[in-house]
């Protein structure tokens, strides 16, 4: 089954194919007519997309499973080769979506027993909608622009997890997403819900194979982090260099609450990404630590963006951009730290490594402080690899090419070692191919 | 075995090293000694090819071949170690990632990661190198004692057939200066053909590892030669007093 194009039509098209209820499909046509109306950003990487060659919708046959036995030995091989079912052992639980579908869904027995939910968002639109409609497209709303409004239009698959009030959780819940088919487009649709004084680490990792033409990945993710509560989101996105990942991801944070953003770039032909935290709650706190890496025609343009309300608010930024061969990885962000969020404080710091001189790397900071009792820093450098330290690295017998690969994983250091062990090694195999 | 012949370097405009000839055999420790400026730190540096300096004539043969030209990490695994004067600290790089690498860049197959681990720990223990500072970043927050250690903790896992140790004694204090100098020493005596050549500005480290020649570098070039009293002399004597060149070089 395959829905290529946008119309009114093919929107109703999906909605039958899922089954839905009447406010899924009314929201839908809604997000479409807001969809028409918005124009595209007018920041950031310039790219061709035609809307109308996207496939919106791909099915297998297969439905949702909890045994990859049960999957296409196709599938079943692709995602043994990507590492991903090995990794499974690590994790609390694991989502897959493969195209337009989740097909596969695992959590260990104890979370179950402690009432945690996690599963595809349309199965908790059926079984939770009360849940689901409390939250959804509250954090980020249709109308915020463009590609959250497509999504809203043509959102298929994508997780939904809700921890309980005064839950921790002893490992990381992940999602996996492939798109596997030219032309294809997923629009998955997460929505994170951490009750009051609960803990979650969710982790998200996406590959596709290269094809001529471009693939369009349009997520929407939110996250509500309740009372005292703490969750932390941390991916690292491998799209292959015909992608355009072009995504809104925001969280809101209640009293007490901490939001961490672990975001990596390394994918993709154009990114743009800036993931959120609206720090409503006093004495809340939000982090974004991300890198991206561009080489060739990459353009990745990522940051985060930090809303302080609440009072005694904090947010860090971290990003660290390295462009190379002709790439241009650049800084996007926003802190803006409201009348309300007095005695707050946040930091900014943006750091690029630019090794050759046909790449880029440019910084797009907005920093607004509308009370006198907050403040912001920031911190920025741009940076070659230093002859210096390559020689010393050198001096000890270790080849050129080597020992730039040192100071490049070195720069990133931070980032890496947020990630779980498992992850902070992937990466590492990622970075040395793409280096 | 290292000789260096007519050897004439600069760095732009300015000459550093002026008809520099030196020979050192297997299992030989030479110490050249001089003022500030004279060129002797260039000189390691000019030995590891380090690309700031022009070699504009003469040459430097390892083992029977010249290496000039080579790159700086070929040099490295040709068997040369240099032990700089004043190490420089890199963030986020991981000092036990740093040596694994190098080491791996001498061998066919990866040193097994227990076998390393072991192996760092017990010669850092020796050292009394900080075993924290073995998994921080290369000599971040490291005192320049704790480089210095570092330095000759690389030295020791690298086994070069030719170390050359740049004011090894500066910045150590004398418990660790005899600590550090006990490990090379005991290098040396496991491995016999190992050649050493010492840079310094005062005899005290020649007290701990015994040169049998000892050479006055002035303005880019040996003066003098003599055995391990000429050390002595120098101290008592000063470098003026023998320098025989007039040449305007200033510090390096």
């Amino acid at each position: 089954m395959e829905v290529v194009g946008l119309s009114e039509e093919n929107i109703r098209k999906i909605s039958d194919i899922k089954h839905e209820e009447q406010w899924i499909l009314d929201y839908r046509l809604k997000s479409f007519e807001l969809f028409n109306k918005l124009d595209m950003p007018n920041f950031g990487p310039k790219f061709d997309l035609d809307f109308d060659k996207v496939i919106y919708y791909k099915s297998s046959e297969a439905g949702l499973n909890n045994d990859w036995k049960n999957l296409d030995t196709n599938i079943q091989c692709e995602f043994r080769d990507l590492g991903v079912i090995d990794s499974e052992k690590y994790l609390g639980g694991m989502g897959v979506q493969y195209e337009s579908e989740v097909i596969y869904h695992n959590m260990l027995e104890e979370l179950e027993k402690k009432n945690v939910i996690f599963t595809s968002i349309e199965v908790a639109m059926k079984e939770y909608p009360d849940l689901v409609k409390k939250y959804f497209g509250k954090i980020v709303s249709n109308a915020d622009n463009k590609l959250a409004a497509l999504n809203g239009a043509v959102f298929s698959g994508g997780s939904f997890i809700y921890i309980p009030p005064n839950t921790t959780l002893d490992r990381p819940l992940q999602s996996y997403f492939r798109i596997n088919s030219r032309g294809m487009g997923q629009f998955e649709r997460t929505l994170i819900i951490v009750d009051d004084n609960s803990d979650l680490h969710y982790v998200e990792g996406c590959t596709a194979p290269t094809y001529s033409d471009s693939s369009l990945h349009a997520a929407v993710v939110e996250i509500y982090v309740g009372k005292n509560s703490k969750c932390r989101y941390s991916t690292v996105q491998n799209w292959a260099t015909n992608v355009l990942n072009l995504v809104t991801k925001r969280a809101l944070v209640e009293e007490n609450g901490t939001m961490e953003w672990i975001d990596g770039n390394i994918g993709s032909k154009a990114t743009m990404k800036y993931p959120a935290c609206i720090l409503k709650g006093d004495n809340s706190s939000g982090t974004c630590i991300t890198i991206s890496v561009a080489t060739h025609e990459q353009q990745q343009d990522s940051g985060a963006r930090m809303i302080h309300i609440g009072k005694n608010t904090t947010s860090t930024i971290i990003s660290k951009s390295i462009a190379r061969l002709g790439g241009n990885a650049s800084y996007r962000g926003k802190v803006d730290i409201k009348e309300s969020a007095i005695n707050s404080k946040a930091i900014v710091k943006c750091d690029s490594l630019i090794l050759d001189k046909d790449s880029k790397s440019d910084a797009y900071p907005t920093n607004v402080c509308r009370t006198s009792k907050s403040n912001i820093e920031h911190e920025a450098t741009v940076s070659r690899i230093s002859e210096d330290n390559l020689f010393y690295l050198m001096s000890r017998g270790i080849p050129e090419e080597k020992a730039t690969e040192l100071i490049i994983l070195g720069f990133i250091e931070r980032f890496r070692e947020e990630l779980p062990m498992e992850y902070a090694v992937e990466l590492n195999q990622l970075l040395k191919r793409n280096l | 075995m290292l000789n260096i012949k007519g050897l004439n370097v600069v760095v732009g405009e300015k000459k550093i090293l002026n008809d520099f000839n030196l020979d050192i055999k297997d299992g030989e420790i030479h110490a050249i000694m001089g003022p500030n400026g004279t060129g002797k730190s260039t000189l390691s540096k000019v030995i590891l090819g380090n690309k700031n300096y022009t070699v504009k004539s003469g040459d430097i043969k390892l083992d029977g071949k010249s290496i000039l030209g080579l790159s700086t990490d070929e040099i490295a695994r040709r068997g040369i170690f240099v032990s700089f004067q004043n190490p420089i600290s890199i963030e986020g790089v991981q000092n036990s990632e740093f040596i694994k690498t190098a080491i791996n860049a001498r061998r066919e197959n990866a040193i097994g990661l227990f076998e390393f681990i072991k192996d760092i720990k017990a010669k850092a223990s020796e050292l009394d190198f900080p075993e924290e500072m073995i998994h921080r970043s290369i000599n971040v927050g490291a005192s320049g004692g704790e480089r210095k250690k570092n330095e000759v903790l690389q030295l020791e896992l690298l086994e070069p057939s030719f170390i050359i140790l740049d004011e090894l004694d500066s910045g150590l204090d004398i418990d660790s200066l005899r600590k550090v100098c006990d490990g090379i020493n005991k290098y040396l005596k496991e491995h016999p053909k190992t050649s050493v050549l010492i840079i310094t500005h005062y005899p005290r480290i020649l007290e701990y590892i015994k040169p049998g020649f000892v050479h006055m570098m002035v303005c880019g070039k040996i003066v003098k030669t003599g055995g391990y009293d000429l050390a002595f002399d120098i101290e008592k004597r000063g470098y003026s007093d023998t320098s025989v060149i007039g040449s305007d070089s200033k510090d390096e």
